[in-house]
């Protein structure tokens, strides 16, 4: 092993991965304390050890890289760990243990996938991520969670085993399992970057995502938007950097976000496909795949967690305090939650990428690096999809859940903790904002960028505030409706469940028919038996006394002249 | 907090036509540096000067955005199912 020093190290994911197996046992105090102070450790922990830091043990013929401190993993784990400190103060006081140890067991096992140096190691923490996500799912305890958990599990198990398939295909093909960037040319790789691509919720299984986390309880769907598609994000950025066909996979994701969450009515599921959204302008960025780029997708990785995260607060504090989740039922609660509303309009702020927000110092990286590789048609698809984030999350979300028509709903803001953890998050999408330097500072590669030219400020504002306008003048096509929209998932909610019911029916009718037929031919075999054998039966009927006496005579008749001749 | 027999001056009818003009006046403010802020083309090379022609922020924001709605519209004729479609069969847990 490397220095000395190394014997010391301890994946910091386990901080959090063994801290959450605590939490079932603490009592109140040192149960708030754990869940603050478990994160706070983790983040210590990240930057504790140099970059360079390796720690592996050996297994089997292989030597596992627990720990090997990247640039990108250590920027990744940062936001993690912040990530699961303002979830944990978020659920302090509302959330069960289950889900709260279920959710850092979650968050420990994604901050180790960001420092594993090799694809086992990185697989096992991938598989820990499925599971701790389902429990959060299951946690909230609603029968439609749990429906929504299985169906969650099964996207995941078959994205596990497309990775478990592909990974040890490349170690058959190369003998090496180092994690480091491949390129999608032979099975192996196509298996692994599908693997990674389900996670990142990729088509054509995009709808997990609105389908699964919506249905989490308010403080379950803000740890599970944070976690799963940025770790799959990472591991792209590490794998797959510059890989071409990511592009259109991503420029798909952006639009369908759009697209779904435009036609949603239900609030969290808006903000879902909205990740979807914005993890395909992540996905597009690591397909260009240059310096430029790949610091754009890991930005926005970071400001993204912060500001869907702050979305998603707000609208669990509506959940919370109302009971309710659906646009229909919402509106003008901008009077009585103003805490509520004003960081939900901060978060939205952000995610459109306004000046002075972290969506605008971290998104312009991608879009300036598409310009720069001179990808014209991505880069007035990825400014038409910038627009299409104010419109589908930056103006639907606030408007429809805290304007629109007042709903005569008056709730008050939620308790205390919850309210500080929107205002933590609050000021971090605007600190980032104002201050990228910070950011710019742990990107993997050295940013020689200035987001702040009046050019940009002015052309930003200008896109976004006609967007919004665009918003307004088609607000009638936009009337909320209690519907859902299809999507893929059809075919395994509709489609294959029809199609089960249909061939049960048929296999029944045809049971029905093969067993009336053999039971025709039993009743057929019993009734001749009864006939011939039963008490009316030719061959069993009992004979008068008198015909006895008279066979008897002929049988001995019979004898005598056949014996005595 | 304001009783339900007075709303909320965002909600009075009387307002609608000042709420339409302060966005109206936004939107030309916004539009107002165009006159003075030069607008470089991203793709000079390509022989691609749209973007660096005037208003294009704007009209390309409104279109594309109105070309969305638009288009989520046609799918939802398509896609749109009541929101218990998938709850039908469910051997009647869930809901009320």
């Amino acid at each position: 092993m490397g220095f000395a020093m190394t014997d010391l190290a301890w994946p910091p994911g386990l901080i959090l991965l063994l801290g959450a197996a605590a939490l079932p046992f603490a009592r109140e105090r040192l149960r708030s304390a754990l869940i603050l102070g478990l994160p706070a450790l983790t983040l210590a922990a990240i930057w504790w050890w140099p970059l360079g830091t390796l720690v592996s043990v050996p297994f089997l013929d292989y030597q596992l890289e627990l720990v090997r401190v990247t640039s990108e993993g250590r920027l990744f784990a940062t936001v993690f760990a912040i990530m699961a400190f303002a979830g944990g103060l978020y659920a302090l006081r509302q959330a069960t243990t289950f889900e709260l140890t279920a959710a850092y067991a979650y968050a420990g096992a994604a901050i180790g996938v960001t420092f594993a140096g090799d694809l086992i190691t990185l697989f096992i923490f991938w598989e820990l991520m499925a599971i701790g996500s389902t429990l959060v799912l299951w946690a909230a305890g609603t029968e439609g969670a749990y429906r929504a958990s299985l169906r969650y599990l099964l996207i995941h198990l078959l994205g596990g085993v497309l990775l478990m398939a592909g990974i040890a295909a490349w170690v058959a093909e190369t003998g090496s399992i180092a994690f480091t960037a491949m390129r999608p040319e032979s099975l192996a790789t196509w298996l692994i970057l599908a693997g990674f691509l389900i996670n990142a919720g990729a088509p054509p299984l995009s709808a997990w995502i609105a389908d699964a986390y919506p249905e989490a309880s308010p403080s379950g769907t803000v740890f599970l938007s944070a976690f799963t598609t940025k770790t799959a994000v990472y591991a792209l950025l590490v794998g797959f950097p510059g890989a071409e066909i990511l592009v259109p996979i991503g420029l798909y994701m952006v639009f369908y976000g759009i697209l779904y969450a435009l036609l949603e009515n239900d609030m969290r599921r808006i903000l879902a496909y909205s990740i979807v959204n914005q993890v395909g302008f992540m996905v597009v960025a690591i397909g260009i795949g240059t310096p430029l780029a790949l610091n754009g997708a890991a930005a926005h990785a970071f400001a993204h967690i912060l500001y869907k995260a702050l979305l998603l607060m707000s609208a669990g504090s509506v959940l919370w305090m109302t009971q309710r989740r659906k646009c229909t039922d919402l509106g003008g609660l901008f009077q009585s939650m103003p805490v509520t509303t004003i960081n939900g309009i901060v978060g939205a702020l952000a995610i459109s990428a306004f000046p002075f927000t972290s969506g605008f110092v971290t998104k312009s990286l991608e879009t300036q690096a598409a310009a720069n590789e001179g990808l014209a048609l991505v880069w007035l698809l990825l400014l038409a999809a910038s627009a299409g984030v104010f419109l589908h999350a930056g103006i639907k979300f606030p408007w429809f859940v805290f304007f629109q028509r007042d709903s005569g709903l008056r709730p008050p803001d939620p308790p205390a903790n919850m309210r500080q953890a929107m205002w933590l998050f609050s000021f971090l999408c605007l600190a980032i904002g104002l201050f990228p330097q910070v950011l710019y500072g742990i990107l993997p590669h050295p940013v020689d960028y200035q987001p702040y030219t009046l050019e940009h400020v002015v052309s930003q504002l200008q896109l976004l505030l006609f967007a919004g306008f665009a918003f307004f003048a088609m607000l009638p096509l936009m009337r909320r409706t209690l519907t859902i929209s299809l999507d893929f998932d059809w075919f395994y909610r509709k489609f294959f469940k029809e199609l089960l019911s249909e061939f049960s029916v048929r296999t029944s009718a045809f049971h029905g028919a093969l067993t009336g037929r053999w039971r025709g031919r039993i009743e057929r075999l019993v009734g001749n038996l009864s006939r011939h054998h039963g008490p009316q039966g030719t061959l069993a009927r009992t004979w008068p006394t008198g015909s006895m006496v008279l066979w008897v005579a002929i049988l001995l008749g019979a004898s005598l002249l056949l014996y005595n001749r | 907090m304001p009783s339900p027999r007075a709303p909320h001056w965002l909600y009075r009818r009387e307002n609608l036509p000042n709420l339409w003009l302060i966005q109206i006046a936004i939107l030309v403010l916004a539009l107002l540096p165009e006159f003075f802020v030069h607008h470089h083309a991203h793709f000079p090379g390509q022989g691609m000067t749209l973007d660096a022609s005037w208003g294009f922020y704007a009209w390309y924001g409104f279109t594309t955005c109105a070309g969305m709605v638009a288009l989520a519209k046609v799918m939802g004729i398509f896609l749109k199912r009541p929101d218990h479609y998938y709850d039908d069969r469910d051997d009647g847990v869930r809901d009320d």
